[in-house]
């Protein structure tokens, strides 16, 4: 049941990528309306499809690529749904949609097949950690599409070059603004997952921290997303600088989250 | 019934005599009392507006129609018929449908696109209608072009980019901030032009504005008119960091903001982005200040490139809006043909019967013994030959409907059995048929 499920999200996911797409080039109420609708229902589905999955399981549902992948797509989703109910931000649908469908394309790729937990993962600590890990990837996310936008916008204004792209992306202001809640939900969810990790850590092997090359690279990465916070709140790195260091710590998730499961031997290895 | 429109603007007369002819919305009732009891005007509308003067108006007879309006302004506003006439034109049919919906979806504006002389002309319909001035037609025309007024504007973007500078200039601005509410204007330099920018980002919804001038006095003045306040220009550099848009317009023959000063503001303003246009000739701030971060910097001939692209644009749009003109002008004026049919039928029917009553009544005075049931017998043979006569008539009126035709027919009917069909006022107060 739970693969019919799967294929109908991607179908939804799909069809709503396609839609914001087709927004982004001809502007239409009603498209922006059947886009939300279409997403909304998506979304619903993915949370079956998870509830259902850990209810089969019997674990949080994001243990291997599979889920793991696929519950970053739902968070993105969720993190992008949030935002267009709260700042009508249908634009940034456009370039948050494609990512979060080719992370669910992704998930697909791999197998989905139950398989019995690993000792070491079976612990209270592995839905705190993972769920906030994803949530906060999923909000750095939604930075990095505004990001890539603002610098577009930028461009745009700087070089005066006003034609049909300058026209749809959204105000310097909005993006920023997106920028700055990003980081503001994804600081602390990303301190919960690093600290949670290290606990968990603790008492599945005894040390807090061992330098495992997850471990590191997640510090790089809390270590981005720290400075460009208190460069926000202190000296006013905002706009352009901001939106950079939002790509930049995109790039490095990227990396901790693809490279060193798939690349490195470690704690986090999928190899 | 014919709707016909009488009256000048922008395109056909200079403001002097826009001015005289001018209607004032308060003394409206008297005007339109008179319009509506002219000879041949059925119902009427006056618009006044400072870029034109209409009547819109219902009459039997064209010719005659448009002669009493053209009469009607000069005599009412007391020009003289020769020094006006020149510059009144006059539309009837198609070319007045298709007249009123463009005036009301703003395609014969000065400035295409803008939205004030939709609220205009609402008004002068709104005044029309308190006096009982617009009648079954004119509801249904107006309603009409309200309709395409809103079409036009959800369907193209006619409305939605800037053309003078200044509102070019509010728009960069809304990319930048989005929300101009909490934003501050400074105003360098107290000219005209800098003025009606700084208007312009008032009417956007500003917090505030500041005014420098060399002049103190006259900043001071300018200030106090629109409600911001005065900065001596000694002091300008002190609250340049206060300012999220600078509006530079002083007739300095140097720069007057430079780079580092500004460098040393937006640290002062935590790196908060600023907006300076730079509408003075010759330049008051720094080119190599668009290159600072969160600094964007626009000149007159920048502006005029944002302008000169939304007039292309503006052009491109405009086609697909005189499509829709066309299209509802088309659609509204079989519906007036359509409210012409039935009266026509039921006059031609009556024309019909009254000869063959009357040739029927003749025959029968003179007819000695007859009986009833003879009579009775006649009476029923006529009135079957009347209604085979008409059957394919009336049914080729009624089902030819829509389309350009049915005109013709009804020209022809009228005039080759002498009819003046009563307009039914089926619908007086239901304007619309479903679509507004």
């Amino acid at each position: 049941m739970n693969t019919v499920v799967f294929s109908v999200v991607i179908g939804i996911y799909g069809a709503a990528t396609l839609l914001y797409v087709v927004y982004f080039v001809r502007p239409a109420e009603a498209l922006c309306k059947a886009a939300g609708r279409i997403l909304a229902s998506g979304f619903a589905f993915h949370c079956l499809f998870t509830v259902n999955r850990y209810l089969e399981s019997g674990y949080t549902p994001i243990t291997n690529p599979h889920e793991s992948l696929s519950f970053f797509s739902l968070a993105v989703v969720g993190v992008f749904l949030a935002f267009q109910w709260k700042y009508h931000a249908v634009i940034l649908g456009s370039f948050v949609m494609p990512v979060a469908f080719l992370i669910l394309l992704a998930s697909a790729s791999f197998p989905s097949a139950v398989t019995p937990l690993s000792p070491t993962l079976k612990s209270g600590w592995l839905a705190i950690h993972a769920v906030g890990a994803f949530a906060a990837y999923a909000t750095f996310t939604v930075a990095f599409c505004a990001g890539v936008m603002y610098l577009l916008q930028e461009r745009y204004l700087k070089k005066k070059l006003l034609g049909v792209l300058f026209r749809r992306l959204p105000s310097l202001d909005i993006l920023d603004d997106i920028n700055y809640r990003c980081l503001a939900f994804g600081l602390p969810l990303l301190t919960i997952a690093i600290t949670s990790g290290s606990l968990w850590a603790k008492s599945a092997w005894g040390a807090y921290w061992s330098w495992d090359p997850k471990e590191t690279w997640s510090l790089v990465t809390w270590f981005v997303y720290a400075a460009l916070l208190h460069g926000r709140l202190t000296t006013g790195w905002r706009g352009r600088r901001a939106a950079i260091l939002a790509i930049v710590g995109f790039c490095v998730i990227l990396f901790t989250f693809l490279g060193v499961n798939l690349l490195l031997p470690g704690h986090h290895s999928n190899r | 019934m014919n709707i016909i429109v009488v009256g000048l603007s922008h395109h056909t007369a200079p403001l002097e005599i826009r001015e005289k002819l001018a209607f004032e919305s308060n003394g409206i009732e008297a005007p339109l009392r008179e319009l509506t009891s002219l000879p041949d005007i059925s119902e009427g509308i006056i618009v006044s507006t400072c870029n034109r003067v209409e009547v819109y108006a219902v009459t039997r007879d064209i010719a005659a129609g448009m002669a009493r309006i053209r009469r009607f302004l000069a005599e009412r506003r007391r020009i003289p018929f020769s020094s006006l006439e020149p510059y009144l034109y006059g539309y009837h049919g198609e070319n007045a449908v298709r007249h009123v919906f463009r005036v009301a979806a703003s395609l014969d504006s000065l400035v295409v696109g803008e939205p004030q002389i939709l609220g205009q002309i609402k008004s002068a319909y709104g005044y029309a209608a308190e006096y009982g001035a617009s009648g079954l037609v004119l509801n249904r025309l107006l309603h009409k072009a309200f309709f395409v007024a809103k079409r036009i504007r959800t369907e193209t973007r006619i409305a939605s980019s800037a053309v003078s500078i200044a509102f070019a200039a509010v728009e960069l601005a809304k990319k930048i901030f989005d929300d101009l509410s909490d934003k501050t204007v400074l105003l360098v330099g107290a000219g005209e032009m800098g003025e009606l920018a700084a208007r312009h980002f008032i009417t956007a919804g500003v917090r505030g504005v500041m005014v420098a001038n060399r002049t103190f006095e006259r900043a001071e003045r300018l200030a106090a008119e629109l409600d911001g306040r005065p900065v001596r220009f000694e002091d300008l550099l002190d609250h340049l960091h206060k300012a999220d848009i600078v509006l530079s317009t002083t007739g300095a023959p140097h720069f007057i903001i430079g780079t580092k000063d500004v460098a040393e503001v937006l640290r002062r303003r935590k790196q908060r982005p600023m907006f300076f246009i730079d509408i003075a000739v010759p330049r008051d701030v720094d080119p190599a200040v668009n290159e600072l971060e969160n600094v964007y910097l626009y000149n007159t001939d920048d502006l005029q490139g944002v302008v000169e692209s939304n007039l292309e644009q503006r052009r491109m749009e405009a086609e697909k809006a005189e499509e829709i003109v066309a299209d509802e002008a088309g659609r509204f004026l079989s519906w007036l043909s359509s409210l012409e049919v039935v009266p026509t039928i039921v006059a031609l029917r009556s024309r019909f019967e009254e000869i063959v009553r009357s040739e029927v009544e003749r025959t029968l005075s003179a007819w000695k013994g007859i009986s009833p049931e003879h009579e009775r017998r006649i009476d029923a043979m006529t009135s079957a030959m009347i209604s085979k006569l008409l059957h394919t008539p009336i049914s080729v009126l009624k089902h030819t409907g829509q389309g350009g035709r049915i005109d013709l027919y009804l020209d022809a009917l009228r005039s080759l059995f002498d009819l003046s069909p009563e307009m039914q006022e089926v619908d007086k107060d239901n304007g619309g048929d479903g679509d507004e």
